[in-house]
C-alpha cells in the first residue's frame, strides 16, 4: 500500500488541543525528557527538591524549557517537546496525581476536571478536527 | 505443543495499582472498578483456565526505556524482572518471572518471520504490566503463571500501525504452536481505552467509540486492524492509540468467543475496559 506520509503527519496538526509526540518533538525535548527520567531516582529527586535551579544546572535544557519547568507549565513543556509520561515524573515528585496534573492543562479547577469525568468525561463532540469543526 | 488458550485484555491506569496497594478496592470510587474482574478472577482461577505463561503485550512509559533507545517492539527474555520506580517508588508487588524458553523460542520466530525484536535482557517493568497482573490476580505472594513480556512502542511517533500490530500478534501465534512442550498459553493486550493525559482537550472520553471497538473485537476484527492511527486520536484521545496492543491479542486468536467485558467510566482521566475472549478454531 502507498502511504503519504507528508499526509499521515500533517493529520495531527488538525487535533484541537492535541501535541502528537511526533519525531520533531521528541528531538526537541531531548534533554527535558532525559532530564525526567532522572527523577527515577530517589537521591535525585531528593537533590532536585532541595534546590531546583541548581539541579538544572547540569542539563542541557534551554532557558525557555527551564522557566517553564519551574513553573510547571505542562502546556508550555509538551509544546517545547516534553511528553506526558517523562513530564510525569515531575509531578509525581510533586507528589501529584495523573489528575491532578493533568487538569492543570485544561483551564478547569481541579475539581471541576473531576466532576466532569465521573460525568463520563470530556465528549469528542467539537473537538474532532479544527478544520472541519466537529 | 504449547497453545493459545485465551486472549484478555484490560486497561492498565496507575490507579488501579494504587486503589490495591494502599486497600482502598471498597471504596465507592474504587468499587465499580474492580468489580468488573470477579469474574475473570474467578475465571483464572479454575484449573482448566489457569494459564502456565501469559504472553503480556504493553507498553513501558519512560520507565525501562528513556529517549536514549526506542525500540518500535521489543521481547523480554531475562529470567525475571522487578517493578520499576516511576517517581513514587515501586510498586509492592513479586519478581515477575519468566519463561525464558519459550521468550527465546518467539524472539527467535518472530524475527525469523520478519519481525524484527529488540531483546531485552536487563529492565525494570512499569505499571504497564503490572497493573493487569494485580486486576487479574490480586496480591498473592508470587505470581500464579510466568511472564513473557512483549513491548509496543505507542508513545513516541510513528509508531506501528494497527495492522502491523494484528500481524506481530498471528507471528506470535505460530511461534507458540512450534514451542514443543504442552503450555496452557494466555496472550494479554493492555492499555486504553479512551483517554487524554495531555493539552486542552485532556479528559477526552467516546463511550460510543469504545464500546464499538469491544464488539468488533469478536464481530469485526477486520474493521479494527485497518484503523488508521489518526481516527484514534481524533476519537479515543492521544493515549487511546495504546489500544493496537490490544490487536497484538486479537492476532493471535481464531474466531475469539467473548466470554466477559466490562467497562467504566472512570478510572482517573481513562474509559476503563477489559475483555475475556475464548480462543477458537
Amino acid at each position: 500500500m502507498e502511504r503519504n506520509n507528508q499526509d499521515y503527519k500533517a493529520a495531527f496538526g488538525d487535533i484541537p488541543g492535541t501535541l502528537v509526540f511526533t519525531a520533531e518533538r521528541a528531538r526537541k525535548g531531548y534533554w527535558l525528557n532525559q532530564f525526567c527520567m532522572s527523577l527515577m531516582k530517589p537521591e535525585n529527586r531528593k537533590r532536585w527538591l532541595a534546590n531546583e535551579q541548581d539541579y538544572l544546572r547540569d542539563w542541557k535544557i534551554t532557558a525557555e524549557q527551564k522557566a517553564a519547568l519551574l513553573a510547571r507549565d505542562y502546556n508550555q513543556l509538551l509544546a517545547l517537546g516534553g511528553n506526558i509520561y517523562y513530564l510525569a515524573k515531575v509531578f509525581s515528585t510533586d507528589g501529584l496525581s495523573f489528575v491532578q496534573a493533568v487538569s492543570t492543562m485544561t483551564g478547569m479547577t481541579v475539581e471541576d476536571y473531576q466532576a466532569m469525568m465521573a460525568a463520563g468525561g470530556r465528549s469528542p463532540d467539537g473537538v474532532r478536527s479544527i478544520k472541519e469543526g466537529k | 505443543m504449547a497453545k493459545i488458550t485465551a486472549g484478555v485484555a484490560t486497561s492498565h491506569v496507575p490507579l488501579i495499582g494504587v486503589g490495591i496497594d494502599q486497600g482502598k478496592c471498597d471504596e465507592p470510587y474504587f468499587k465499580p472498578i474492580f468489580a468488573g474482574y470477579d469474574w475473570t478472577k474467578e475465571w483464572i482461577a479454575k484449573p482448566e483456565n489457569k494459564p502456565d505463561v501469559v504472553i503480556l503485550v504493553y507498553n513501558d512509559h519512560a520507565s525501562a526505556f528513556g529517549q536514549e533507545i526506542i525500540p518500535t517492539f521489543a521481547i523480554g527474555c531475562a529470567e525475571e524482572f522487578t517493578s520499576a520506580d516511576e517517581g513514587w517508588g515501586p510498586r509492592p508487588v513479586p519478581k515477575i518471572k519468566n519463561h525464558s524458553d519459550l521468550a527465546w523460542h518467539i524472539a527467535e520466530n518472530l524475527i525469523l518471520d520478519e519481525f524484527d525484536m529488540t531483546i531485552i535482557n536487563e529492565m525494570d517493568v512499569d505499571h504497564g504490566l503490572t497493573v493487569p497482573l494485580s486486576a487479574i490476580f490480586g496480591q498473592p505472594d508470587s505470581w500464579p503463571a510466568l511472564i513473557v513480556p512483549i513491548m509496543i512502542n505507542v508513545v513516541t511517533y510513528p509508531i506501528a500501525s494497527g495492522d502491523r500490530c494484528f500481524r506481530l500478534g498471528q507471528s506470535i501465534k505460530r511461534a507458540v504452536e512450534r514451542f514443543p512442550s504442552d503450555l496452557n498459553v494466555q496472550i494479554w493486550g493492555t492499555g486504553g481505552m479512551s483517554h487524554q493525559l495531555q493539552g486542552p482537550r485532556a479528559g477526552l472520553i467516546n463511550q460510543k467509540w469504545d464500546q464499538t471497538f469491544l464488539d468488533d473485537l469478536t464481530a469485526d476484527p477486520e474493521r479494527l486492524r485497518q484503523i488508521p492511527h489518526i481516527e484514534y486520536l481524533r476519537e479515543a484521545g492521544s493515549e487511546g492509540i495504546e489500544l493496537v496492543m490490544w490487536l497484538v491479542m486479537l492476532g493471535a486468536l481464531t474466531n475469539p468467543k467473548e466470554l466477559h467485558r466490562h467497562y467504566h467510566v472512570p478510572a482517573s482521566n481513562t474509559a476503563l475496559g477489559h475483555i475475556v475472549l475464548e480462543n477458537g478454531k
